[in-house]
C-alpha cells in the first residue's frame, strides 16, 4: 500500500505545481483589482457585458457537438461492425491520422481552402462563377471545430460500440426487431456512455477555442476563448481574463455534470 | 406430436471452405422436444442458428410449415431463441427484458402487463420485475431468458446450451422445469447440448451429431440401447467396445470365446463392434467367470464403484456395487441382452477402450469441461471448433 502511494507521488507533485497552484492563482486574480490588488467582485460582475459572447461560444460548441455526433455515430458504428479486426484497426488509424498533424496547421489548411482567394473559390472563379463567402462566418468556425474535434467523438463511440455483445443484436432480431428497431432499442441505449464522453470531449475544447475562431471567423464570430486571450495579451487585464476563465470552467463543469445525469449514473464517463 | 413443422433438406454449411454441416437432412415435429447432441464442433449450434435464421446455409433448403424460409430474416420467423449465456439486455430491467418482443410487436400496454406477469409467474420470478439483470444469479438470468422468449408465444423455441453455465444442482432442477414448461405450453423445443445425460432426461427425440453429420436419430431409449456405431455408443453413456465376430445369428465371439446374444441379421463371420455397458457386467468368483481379468483401478462414485478390469490387455469399465480390491482376480458374466452388436464403421477402434480411463472419464463427468471453449461464439460460430 505504501509503495503504491509512493508511486503516485510524482504525479501528485506534478498536479500540485501545474494544476492546483495555477488554479489558485486564477481564483486570486479573478477576485482582485488589476491596479490596486484589493479584493473585489468587479471582475466577475464585469463579465456580464460579455454574456452574448459566452452564449455564442456555447451555442457554436453545441452545434459542433451535434454535427460531430451525427457524423461520428454512423462512422464509429461502421468501424466497430467490420468483421475483420485488421479492417477495424486500419479505419481507426485513418480517423487518428489527422491528429498527428498540428492543430494549427490543420486549421490554416482550411483557410487556404476556403479563403476568398483560396483553392475552392479559385476553382469556382475558373468555372466563371462568383466566389462564395466560405470563410469568416459562423459556418466556417463550426466547420473548423467539427473537423478538428471529430476524432474525439468517434473514438469513445467506437470503443463503446465495439464492446456491445453481438448476441444482444441477435437476441433483439430474434424477438422481432428489424434493423431500425435493433438500433433504437439496443445499440443506441447501450452507446449512451460513448455519446456522453464524445460530447464532453468535443464540447470542452470547442467552447474554449480561440484559434479556430480567429483564423476561420471574423470580428463577428469572436468567442469567449478569444476574449480571454485578448485580456492577457492585448488588453492587459489578466484579472478579468482570470475571472472569465473561472466562469467558463464552472460552466463546463456544470455541462459535464448535467450530461452525466443523462447516463443514469450507470455509465462511467471517460474524460 | 407427429406433424412435421420444420425440415432441413440437404443442408450444407461451410465457413471459408471449412464444412461444418455436410448434407444434413432432418425434420422437427410439432410440439416435440428434440435435442441436438454432440461434442463441440459437431455442427449442432450451426444447425440451430440455421433454424433461427442467423445463418443462411451454403446449400440446401429450410422449410417451416412447408414454406421455404432460407431468406426469411430472424425477426420475421415465428421462432424464438434462448441464447447461450442468455444475451439479456443489460440496460433493461427484468420486466422490460421480458416485454421487449411484445413492445416491438406493438402489443397494447395492458396486454403486455398481463402476459409478462403471467410469464414471470411461470418461471417463478414474480417480484423480480424491477431488478437489474446484473444483480441476478445465473439461474435467474436463465429463467428471464426463457420468459423473454416464451412470452412471444413462438411455434418453436430454440435453446442453445441454456444450462451450460449453471451448477449441477440447478441444472437438474431446470431440466425438469424446462420439460414441464414445454409440455404445459405445447410448443416445439429444439435443444442443443453436449451433455448426454441432459439429452436423455428431457427429450422426445435425440439427434446425435458428429463432424457435421447425423450419427443417429431416435428416442433416448433407442439411442442408449441400440447405438448405431461406436461413436454413439461411446458418446451416450459409458461403453466397453470390443472387436467381435458374428459367428451366426445370436452368437458373437469376443476374446476367442462364443457368447449368446440377441442380435441377428449379420453375414456369417462378419467382423463387428460389440458394445457392453458397464452396468450389464456381473462380477462372479474367478472360477465361474465367462471371462477373467485383474482389477487395476477402483473409484468410489457414491451409487457404485467404477472398476477398471484388465482382460488380456484390454481394459474395461465395470460398474458394480460390490467392492473389489485393486489387484484381485475376478470373473465376469454377461447375459445375452448385455451385448449389443454394431456394424463396423469409421469410428471402429477409436472408442470404448478404458486404457486411458482417467482423462477421458474426468472430461465426460465434468459439467463445465466444455463451457469455456464455446464462450466467444461470434457470427461465424468458430468457437464451436475450438474444442474439437
Amino acid at each position: 500500500m505504501k509503495t503504491r502511494k509512493l508511486l503516485a507521488a510524482p504525479y501528485i507533485v506534478w498536479m500540485c505545481i501545474f494544476t492546483v497552484i495555477p488554479l489558485g492563482i486564477v481564483v486570486y486574480y479573478a477576485f482582485t483589482d488589476s491596479i490596486t490588488g484589493a479584493l473585489t467582485l468587479s471582475n466577475i460582475t464585469g463579465i456580464a457585458s460579455y454574456t452574448g459572447i459566452f452564449l455564442k461560444s456555447i451555442w457554436l460548441a453545441l452545434i459542433s457537438c451535434a454535427i460531430c455526433l451525427i457524423i461520428g455515430f454512423p462512422t464509429a458504428h461502421f468501424i466497430a461492425t467490420r468483421p475483420k479486426e485488421s479492417t477495424q484497426k486500419l479505419l481507426y488509424m485513418l480517423i487518428m491520422l489527422p491528429m498527428c498533424i498540428s492543430f494549427l496547421l490543420r486549421t490554416l489548411a482550411w483557410v487556404a481552402l476556403l479563403d476568398d482567394t483560396g483553392i475552392i473559390n479559385n476553382a469556382i472563379r475558373l468555372l466563371g462563377m462568383k466566389p462564395l463567402p466560405l470563410v469568416r462566418n459562423n459556418g466556417a468556425v463550426v466547420l473548423g471545430m467539427v473537423y478538428n474535434y471529430l476524432p474525439y467523438m468517434i473514438l469513445p463511440l467506437y470503443s463503446v460500440i465495439v464492446k456491445i455483445d453481438h448476441r444482444l443484436v441477435e437476441a433483439a432480431e430474434d424477438l422481432g426487431a428489424n434493423h431500425g428497431q435493433v438500433f433504437r432499442h439496443v445499440i443506441l441505449p447501450l452507446s449512451v456512455p460513448g455519446i456522453i464522453s464524445g460530447f464532453t470531449m468535443v464540447f470542452v475544447p470547442a467552447v474554449s477555442t480561440f484559434y479556430i475562431s480567429q483564423k476561420l471567423g471574423s470580428s463577428g464570430t469572436t468567442l469567449i476563448g478569444d476574449v480571454i486571450e485578448s485580456q492577457f495579451k492585448t488588453a492587459y487585464n489578466p484579472n478579468l481574463g482570470a475571472a472569465m476563465s473561472l466562469v467558463l470552467m464552472i460552466m463546463v463543469f456544470a455541462c459535464v455534470a448535467i450530461m452525466n445525469r443523462f447516463s443514469d449514473g450507470e455509465a462511467e464517463v471517460i474524460m | 406430436m407427429s406433424k412435421e413443422l420444420i425440415r432441413l433438406s440437404n443442408v450444407t454449411m461451410a465457413f471459408d471452405g471449412d464444412v461444418v454441416l455436410d448434407d444434413l437432412n432432418l425434420y422437427f415435429n410439432d410440439k416435440e422436444f428434440l435435442t441436438l447432441l454432440g461434442p463441440s464442433g459437431c455442427g449442432k449450434t450451426t444447425t440451430l442458428r440455421i433454424v433461427g435464421g442467423f445463418l443462411v446455409p451454403t446449400s440446401g433448403d429450410v422449410y417451416f410449415d412447408g414454406v421455404r424460409i432460407n431468406d426469411v430474416p430472424p425477426h420475421k420467423r415465428k421462432i424464438n431463441t434462448v441464447f447461450q449465456k442468455y444475451a439479456l439486455f443489460p440496460h433493461l430491467d427484468v420486466y422490460e427484458n421480458v416485454a421487449f418482443g411484445l413492445r416491438i410487436a406493438k402489443v397494447p400496454e395492458d396486454e403486455i402487463d398481463e402476459r409478462v406477469t403471467e410469464m414471470l409467474e411461470i418461471v417463478s420470478l414474480r417480484g423480480f420485475e424491477n431488478r437489474k439483470i446484473t444483480t441476478l444469479s445465473g439461474g435467474q438470468q436463465q429463467r428471464v431468458a426463457i420468459a423473454r422468449a416464451l412470452v412471444n408465444r413462438p411455434r418453436v423455441l430454440l435453446l442453445d446450451e441454456p444450462l451450460g453455465a449453471l451448477d449441477m444442482r440447478l441444472r437438474k432442477d431446470m431440466q425438469s422445469e424446462l420439460k414441464r414448461i414445454q409440455q404445459a405450453m405445447g410448443i416445439t423445443f429444439i435443444y442443443v447440448t453436449h451433455d448426454q445425460e441432459e439429452a436423455l432426461a428431457m427429450s422426445d427425440t435425440v439427434v446425435v451429431m458428429n463432424e457435421g453429420v447425423i450419427q443417429q436419430i431416435g428416442t433416448p431409449e433407442d439411442i442408449y440401447n441400440e447405438p448405431k456405431n461406436a461413436f454413439v455408443a461411446d458418446f451416450i453413456g459409458e461403453s466397453n467396445i470390443v472387436d467381435g465376430i458374428m459367428r451366426s445369428d445370436k452368437v458373437v465371439e469376443i476374446f476367442g470365446r462364443k457368447f449368446d446374444c440377441l442380435d441377428a441379421g449379420f453375414a456369417p463371420d462378419e467382423d463387428v463392434d460389440v458394445v457392453i455397458r458397464p452396468e450389464d457386467v456381473d462380477i462372479v468368483p474367478f472360477r465361474e467367470g465367462q471371462l477373467t481379468g485383474i482389477v487395476t483401478d477402483v473409484t468410489f462414485k457414491g451409487m457404485q464403484y467404477d472398476i477398471i478390469v484388465d482382460f488380456k490387455g484390454f481394459k474395461w469399465l465395470i460398474q458394480t456395487t460390490d467392492y473389489c480390491a485393486v489387484g484381485s482376480k475376478i470373473g465376469i458374466k454377461i447375459d445375452p441382452d448385455g451385448f449389443h452388436v454394431m456394424k463396423k464403421s469409421k469410428y471402429s477402434g477409436l472408442y470404448g477402450d478404458y486404457s486411458s480411463y482417467s482423462e477421458e472419464y474426468e472430461e465426460l463427468s465434468d459439467p463445465d469441461a466444455d463451457v469455456g471453449g464455446e464462450e466467444s461464439s461470434d457470427d461465424k460460430e468458430v468457437a464451436e471448433d475450438e474444442n474439437a
